[in-house]
């Protein structure tokens, strides 16, 4: 049974008095320990997806319909939990942020308090949110120390710095750690590593894979980057215009991609190992969220494009014979079978000349 | 031969070259001792982490910022000591393209604006209808027609992939035989990116342009500089320099090995650990001693690597800066320094 369920959410943002939706009905389910990416450019809805799910959104945002449905099963003294995000308030909406899911930004220098020490706001964070409060210093501090040494960071060292005292890497493996604390079931986390340099990412990487299977959370890795996805994902969930335009295994996704965005994405990559296929750019630019055209609305830049494209959305299909659940594969198209990598298309294409 | 093909060609040659910073943590050595030439034409990447120095080597380059010891010479002359109209003939000649060109383009200037800009400044126009099909003829090298669509336009109005596009063209206004192009399309999405860079990549080949293109994304610098040549930095030295295709298909410097083996990578392939010892990248305030490199470098010789810094020498074919790499190229064929000097073979 999946941890999260999010059904036809929608999210938009106030802007010159009419509301402009980022996110526009979104479907996906989150399985316990597992890792999906939500990839995308910049304005695909990827980021306020993932600060509506824990009702973060800034304040022009906000959560205009939908269900984020949490589940966790019972215990020996716990009940087992049921509920709407969407629905909590107060103290209830502020512990299930950190000790049910937490999340990681991009940019961790603003994420810390600057004036204080990381070890007080490991404490802050401890005492506000953990279901029962009562939590001794020594707790705070074992329980601190245990996060910062599975992100190889000495605890003696961070926990008396402030944030500036830290260079990038080691402040945002700090920000994982303090996400951890409450051990949360679901960790969401946004480029996580965007801003560091490649051998760092590559640690963070391979620690969050280590930490996933030892912990057992499940994981929403936002991201841009297509083979970082691919490397730390599960299933993949391409999103254009603020929708999910295709969803899937990474080996599925990645393969054979279903949705022309998709393998225009892969396409457009270049790469550092093996016979490079040359990289090919998609053309056009996304539509303008306040004037989105009828029909799919990557028609105008899609080469697979028919008329009925320009009048019809079809939202995701089924693209396999595999049952709905953790290993199907969906695609918004309506020619979905006739997807190929661009590349491949291109030799095609003149392999037919 | 790994510098540039003969000095007749030769536009660009730092000989060098540091540059130091002062901050309340005590001097920075942004870069220390950089040689590096490009020729007419040709491609030269520097790579590498933030705080290498290959951003600072490029304003360098670029005439943006004076070394304080070393020299940097355009066609022969050094930059520092140019008379006035050599000077303005340099500033003509060698351009700069910023990350970012929201920050770069003026937003309350047209397009046409800001290519006429230039052009009037520096006499290259008329009258207002030649600044105009001039301008037009720009947008048209970098792929932006029908110009008239695009000319009375702002910044806003444009998206990241044509903002950069007019950043481009207004570098092209003077006719430069260089430029220097600092991390030109890290701000671009994915699906537009390589059209920039396959613009920017013909115009090199139509104008023969130099280029000094910087960038952290060795996948770029592959496609980028295929033909030209790679310099791959860490903290403020170039470690290995040579061949795009050499360095990138046949690393021989731990820390370009390390580098190359952490790209996450659609295109699938073996993917061997680093292995290194540190995750941290060192200070710059602080840098260790010997190879600087030698705190998280796998190949660690104690004795040697913490105590000497090693020179750049020509090693398979480019150059590179390593003790361990420097004794395989005289032991060779040597597979494994590291189990030949542990325990007798």
């Amino acid at each position: 049974m999946p941890v999260l369920s999010v059904r036809d959410l929608r999210i938009g943002y106030r802007s010159g008095g009419r509301l402009v939706e980022a996110v526009r009905g979104v479907d996906f389910d989150l399985y316990p320990n597992e890792a999906l990416a939500l990839v995308g450019e910049s304005g695909s809805g990827k980021s306020t997806l993932g600060l509506g799910l824990l009702r973060l959104l800034p304040r022009t945002g906000q959560i205009t319909g939908g269900e984020v449905r949490y589940r966790a099963p019972g215990g020996d003294q716990v009940e087992a939990t049921d509920y709407d995000v969407l629905s909590l308030e107060g103290t209830r909406l502020r512990r299930f942020r950190w000790s049910e899911a937490a999340m990681v930004f991009q940019g961790a220098m603003n994420a810390f308090n600057p004036v204080l020490r990381i070890g007080e706001q490991f404490a802050d964070t401890m005492r506000a949110h953990a279901p029962e409060g009562r939590l001794g210093r020594e707790d705070i501090r074992e329980r601190a120390g245990d996060c910062l040494r599975s992100v190889r960071l000495e605890p003696g060292q961070v926990l008396g710095s402030y944030p500036h005292e830290l260079s990038g890497g080691m402040r945002q493996r700090a920000l994982i750690a303090l996400a951890m604390v409450l051990e949360p079931r679901v960790l969401i986390l946004d480029e996580p590593t965007t801003a560091l340099d490649l051998l760092t990412q590559r640690a963070i990487v391979d620690m969050l894979q280590e930490l996933r299977a030892e912990r057992g959370f499940a994981m929403i890795f936002i991201s841009h980057d297509l083979a970082l996805a691919s490397e730390l994902a599960d299933r993949v969930a391409t999103m254009y215009a603020g929708r999910i335009i295709e969803s899937g295994t990474a080996d599925d996704l990645f393969r054979e991609p279903r949705h022309p965005y998709t393998a225009g994405l892969i396409g457009a990559v270049p790469t550092v190992h093996g016979g490079a296929l040359e990289p090919v750019s998609i053309p056009g630019a996304p539509p303008d969220l306040a004037r989105l055209p009828a029909g799919c609305s990557f028609a105008s830049r899609c080469s697979y494009a028919v008329d009925e494209c320009r009048t019809t959305d079809p939202g995701l299909l089924m693209v396999t014979d595999r049952p709905a659940g953790e290993t199907s594969h969906e695609a918004a198209c309506l020619r979905w079978e006739a997807v190929r990598m661009p590349a491949m298309a291109l030799q095609d294409e003149e392999a037919g000349k | 031969m790994t510098g540039a093909a003969s000095d007749q060609s030769v536009l660009l040659d730092l000989k060098a070259v540091s540059q130091t910073f002062h901050s309340k943590r005590g001097a920075l050595p942004a870069v220390r001792d950089v040689s590096l030439s490009v020729g007419r034409g040709e491609v030269l990447c520097l790579v590498g982490e933030s705080g290498c120095g290959k951003t600072t080597t490029a304003r360098m380059a670029a005439g943006l910022a004076k070394p304080v010891a070393g020299s940097v010479e355009f066609e022969g002359a050094d930059i520092w000591q140019l008379g006035k109209r050599e000077r303005v003939a340099y500033r003509k000649a060698v351009q700069f393209i910023h990350q970012d060109p929201y920050a770069s383009l003026n937003p309350i200037r047209t397009v046409y604006a800001t290519l006429a800009a230039p052009l009037r400044k520096h006499g290259l126009a008329g009258s207002r209808k030649d600044a105009w099909e001039q301008a037009a003829a720009l947008l048209a090298r970098v792929e932006m027609t029908p110009a008239a669509n695009f000319l009375n336009k702002y910044p806003h109005q444009l998206s990241g992939g044509q903002r950069q596009r007019v950043a481009v063209a207004r570098a092209l206004a003077l006719g430069p035989r260089l430029i220097v192009a600092d991390e030109a399309t890290s701000m671009l999405d994915v699906s537009i990116r390589v059209g920039v860079l396959r613009m920017l990549s013909k115009l090199r080949q139509e104008l023969d342009v130099g280029f000094v293109f910087i960038t952290h994304d060795l996948a770029i610098a592959r496609h980028f500089g295929t033909g030209g040549r790679i310099a791959v930095m860490y903290l403020g030295r170039v470690v290995e320099h040579g061949r795009t295709e050499d360095v990138i298909g046949d690393p021989q410097h731990p820390y370009t090995k390390a580098l190359l083996s952490a790209v996450p990578d659609l295109a699938p392939g073996p993917r061997r650990d680093p292995g290194l010892r540190g995750v941290d990248i060192p200070d710059l305030a602080a840098l260790p001693s010997g190879c600087t490199f030698h705190p998280r470098c796998p190949l660690y010789v104690p004795g040697t690597c913490d105590a000497v810094e090693p020179e750049l020498l020509e090693a398979a074919g480019r150059e590179v800066a390593c003790h361990v790499v420097a004794g395989q190229a005289d032991a060779a064929p040597a597979d494994d320094t590291r189990e030949k000097t542990g325990g007798g073979v």
